[in-house]
């Protein structure tokens, strides 16, 4: 077991190493940072001083070298717009996109059950029909566009919600660690809008899902039993059969989760919502180079960590797993 | 310090307070939020709009395009070198200590330490202290455009900015990356104070109580920034009453703003000339004038003005717009097909040419659009135009390395001069003086070189506009240049918002002077 940890974690080492590696070649090719710096009356060999100064003229290996020996002391780069430590604006925006997406999940718990185990139990019934095809029309529509109808419908002409941007929010630990958007009613408002474009991605796919496992298990055995025994319909539709209707839906749940945050940066540029997201797209327009890097270190270190943790947890509960990577 | 800028805030809370009743608030929704506090950080427009909100220059530019008075309330020639200023008395910097000459002279030295303002500041020696309130500028040269030199002269608070901040740095230090007491910390004579700041989410200004301008009508107790980058976002942010006022505004919106009764737009004449370059050394058909002309018979920008740009810019012909002193109103646009063919046949290229062109995509309004339509142009007189486009962040590397025959620059003289346009785009390029830094069209014509530096020195205003206007007719002669159209600034906001007044060509919105009805 020791060994194959051991093994693991090396694996996850040399990934990292891969990504910071990857970063590092792309970032001569988004441009010039300093351009963004300066004013049109800079000369180039002002310009030329200032990439010295931030050592954007030193090799590459020079450069990555320097890199990893500040990562191993916790210092990811300056950006240079925010004009502080990378991981500093990362930590910040983080709590924002984190919001958005809890709220997109909520609203696609919160919808998606009820719909499917109706539109299962109904499959005939007109409501079920229109369920089905408004999903169809889900599916089939960019985030981008969800996004700005519901801006014109509600933020323009009806004047019911905010439009952009997250409203007023709440210190959640009062150290500034996590600006909250769920504690005030302005913050809520704004939620709304936002969360539900991130969940038209992902709510008609879930209705879908929900309604064809339930049909399945609908259709077995014990259920069949259950009505033979006389239970109520209550009781063995949402005890008996949506209970184990929920067990594949939930492995799929959590998966999507972790692509919703891919989906947040088109949300939320479109909302100008201030997360990671949208941070990432506008350092890529300034080519705050260090900030992306950054970003892709810390992003790429999450999907590691997470993937090694489930590897490792695999391996204590299914043993055919470790033997299996055992020559 | 801090102790004292904690009590003036607690000051202004209770007298906020007090107020209350008639406090008006403004929310302004931008394209960008300023980079910093630190006004010489970046030489850029939106550091100068913050500047005109929390400092104060020693005269600034009306809608007119004269001078008017404001840290200095008088000036005079004393010879051809030097200029002497009078500074108003009894004006407060928001630390509370009092402006004085010593004030102009330390921003002055500092503005020399900062890499983006030394080259403008380069013709001055420097600032004399004649007594507390009056000052010396002193040029090298005899310099014509002092005093259009003077609207950069924000003063800064030299006590607020002398010592040393909680790391051991300098607090006048001026750092591009990394973090400064500047960045942060601001003391000016505005009449905004930053009372707080979330780069790239938000910035709050609220009325400096002992702002000296107490004529100024303007009746804004809190401006409220937020930078909303999207343009669609941005109008709907305005239509939907999330934000009072935004700036710019998509050509493509125009009518639908227009059509709401709740709000209005409003546009003003810019002085950003958008042009093509042609490379001379890379295409040796750029060289012969009549190809140029030709071209530049071929290129229909009134009709680029009205469809792309929806008439929200004004038909260009030569480098500065109305207004500058070099403007000369008998050159028109020339818009005519068969001229231009004809042209092209006498240089013996009726069959034409293929060439390429670089453009960008998101830095002038509707920039990629502009470039596609002089290609589509051009096709008409048998040149092939291959046309790339690519952000900003890549385009000026491509523009420096001459990577293209056609490349598209758009230009603002930030002297609001004539000779500006010609010193960066047009003289003979020259990495020893400098000149001709953005001129990717190598064009190089010894009597304009001359012209531009003569001017330069001129100070008789006449003699000098002479000059001025006898450059921009030889540039139009020989199509140095092929130009669209000057942008024009557009904003829009809620009807009860003042915005015309405050407006003006440089794109400083005095929000200092709105009125909130």
């Amino acid at each position: 077991m020791f060994a194959f940890i051991i093994r693991r974690i090396t694996q996850a080492i040399f990934v990292m190493l891969v990504i910071s590696m990857v970063g590092f070649a792309i970032k001569n090719k988004i441009g010039d940072p300093v351009r963004d710096l300066v004013g049109e009356r800079v000369t180039p060999e002002e310009r030329a001083q200032i990439r010295d100064q931030l050592g954007l003229n030193d090799p590459f290996a020079a450069q990555y070298l320097r890199f990893l020996k500040n990562v191993t002391k916790g210092d990811l780069g300056q950006s240079f717009f925010y004009k502080k430590p990378a991981l500093d604006v990362i930590v910040g925006k983080a709590p924002a996109t984190l919001e958005l997406v809890f709220g997109a999940a909520l609203i696609i718990i919160l919808v998606s059950m009820p719909l499917g185990v109706y539109t299962a139990l109904k499959p005939q019934s007109a409501f079920s029909r229109f369920v089905m095809g408004f999903s169809t029309l889900g599916v089939s529509m960019p985030v981008f566009l969800t996004a700005i109808m519901l801006i014109y419908v509600f933020g323009v002409n009806l004047h019911w919600l905010p439009s952009y941007g997250r409203g007023e929010t709440v210190d959640l630990f009062g150290n500034g660690w996590w600006q909250t958007g769920f504690l005030t009613l302005d913050g809520l408002e704004h939620l709304i809008l936002p969360c539900i474009s991130l969940a038209s991605i992902m709510l008609p796919l879930f209705i879908r899902l929900i309604r064809s496992e339930m049909m399945e298990v609908l259709e077995t055995e014990y259920i069949k039993y259950a009505w033979a025994k006389g239970l109520s319909p209550m009781r063995i539709w949402l005890v008996h059969a949506f209970k184990n209707t929920l067990l594949p839906v939930v492995t799929v749940f959590g998966v999507q989760i972790g692509i919703m945050f891919a989906f947040t940066i088109l949300t939320e540029t479109v909302f100008q919502w201030q997360g990671m997201g949208y941070m990432f797209l506008e350092a890529v327009e300034r080519s705050d180079i260090s900030l992306l890097i950054a970003y892709l270190i810390v992003v790429g270190s999450v999907f590691v960590l997470v993937n090694t943790l489930v590897d490792i947890l695999y391996g204590f509960i299914n043993p055919t797993v470790r033997i299996a990577g055992r020559k | 310090m801090k102790k004292i800028m904690m009590l003036t805030l607690g000051l202004f809370m209770v007298l906020s307070v007090g107020f209350s009743a008639s406090a008006k608030t403004m929310t302004v929704g931008l394209d960008a939020d300023p980079v910093s506090l630190d006004i010489h950080v970046q030489l850029s427009g939106g550091m100068l709009q913050l500047s005109h909100w929390c400092f104060d220059p020693l005269v600034r530019w009306t809608q007119e395009m004269t001078f008017e008075p404001r840290l200095a309330t008088k000036w005079e020639r004393i010879n051809e070198y030097r200029m002497r200023f009078y500074l108003r008395k009894g004006v407060k910097f928001h630390s509370g200590n009092t402006f004085t000459a010593k004030d102009v002279k330390w921003t002055f030295d500092r503005m020399r330490n900062s890499v983006d303002y030394k080259g403008l500041i380069e013709p001055f020696v420097g600032v004399a202290i004649v007594d507390d309130y009056t000052v010396d500028i002193v040029t090298a040269k005899p310099y014509a455009l002092l005093l259009n030199m003077a609207t950069y002269f924000f003063a800064m608070d030299s006590e607020f900015y002398s010592g040393n901040d909680e790391n051991g740095q300098p607090k006048d230090a001026i750092v591009k990356i990394g973090p400064s007491f500047a960045l942060n910390n601001a003391s000016g004579t505005g009449p905004y104070v930053v009372t707080s700041r979330e780069h790239g989410v938000k910035v709050v200004f609220e009325r400096f109580k002992d702002y000296w301008d107490t004529k100024s009508p303007g009746n804004v107790d809190k401006m409220i920034l937020t930078p909303i980058k999207e343009d669609a976002t941005r109008v709907a942010a305005l239509l939907s009453g999330d934000v009072d006022f935004i700036t710019p505004v998509p050509p493509q919106d125009f009518k639908r703003i227009d059509s709401d009764p709740n709000v209005k737009l409003v546009t003003c004449n810019g002085g950003r000339i958008i042009t093509l370059q042609l490379n001379q050394k890379r295409r040796p058909e750029f060289k012969d004038a009549r190809v140029r002309l030709a071209m530049a018979y071929a290129i229909n920008n009134a009709g680029i003005v009205k469809k792309i740009m929806k008439g929200t810019a004004t038909v260009a012909a030569q480098q500065g717009p109305e207004g500058y002193a070099g403007y000369k109103p008998e050159l028109t646009p020339r818009y005519d097909l068969k001229k231009a063919k004809a042209l092209m046949k006498e240089a013996g290229l009726e069959k034409g040419f293929e060439c390429t062109m670089i453009s960008p995509n998101n830095r002038y309004v509707n920039d990629e659009k502009i470039a596609e339509a002089a290609t589509q142009m051009l096709a008409k007189i048998n040149i092939k135009v291959n046309l790339k486009t690519m952000p900003k962040a890549q385009y000026w590397d491509e523009f420096d390395a001459q990577v293209a025959d056609i490349q598209l620059i758009g230009w603002h003289s930030d002297t609001e001069d004539s000779g500006n346009f010609s010193e960066f785009l047009m003289m003979c390029p020259d990495k020893a003086t400098g000149y001709g830094q953005y001129n990717s069209g190598n064009y190089c014509n010894k009597r304009v070189d001359e012209l531009t530096l003569a001017a330069q020195a001129e100070v008789d205003l006449a003699k000098r506009a002479d000059m001025l206007k006898e450059i921009e007719q030889i540039l139009y002669d020989e199509a140095a240049f092929i130009p669209f159209h000057w942008q024009n600034h557009s904003y829009a906001g809620k009807k009860e918002l003042g915005i015309a007044p405050v407006i003006n060509s440089m794109n400083f919105p005095y929000f200092g002077d709105i009125v909130v009805e």
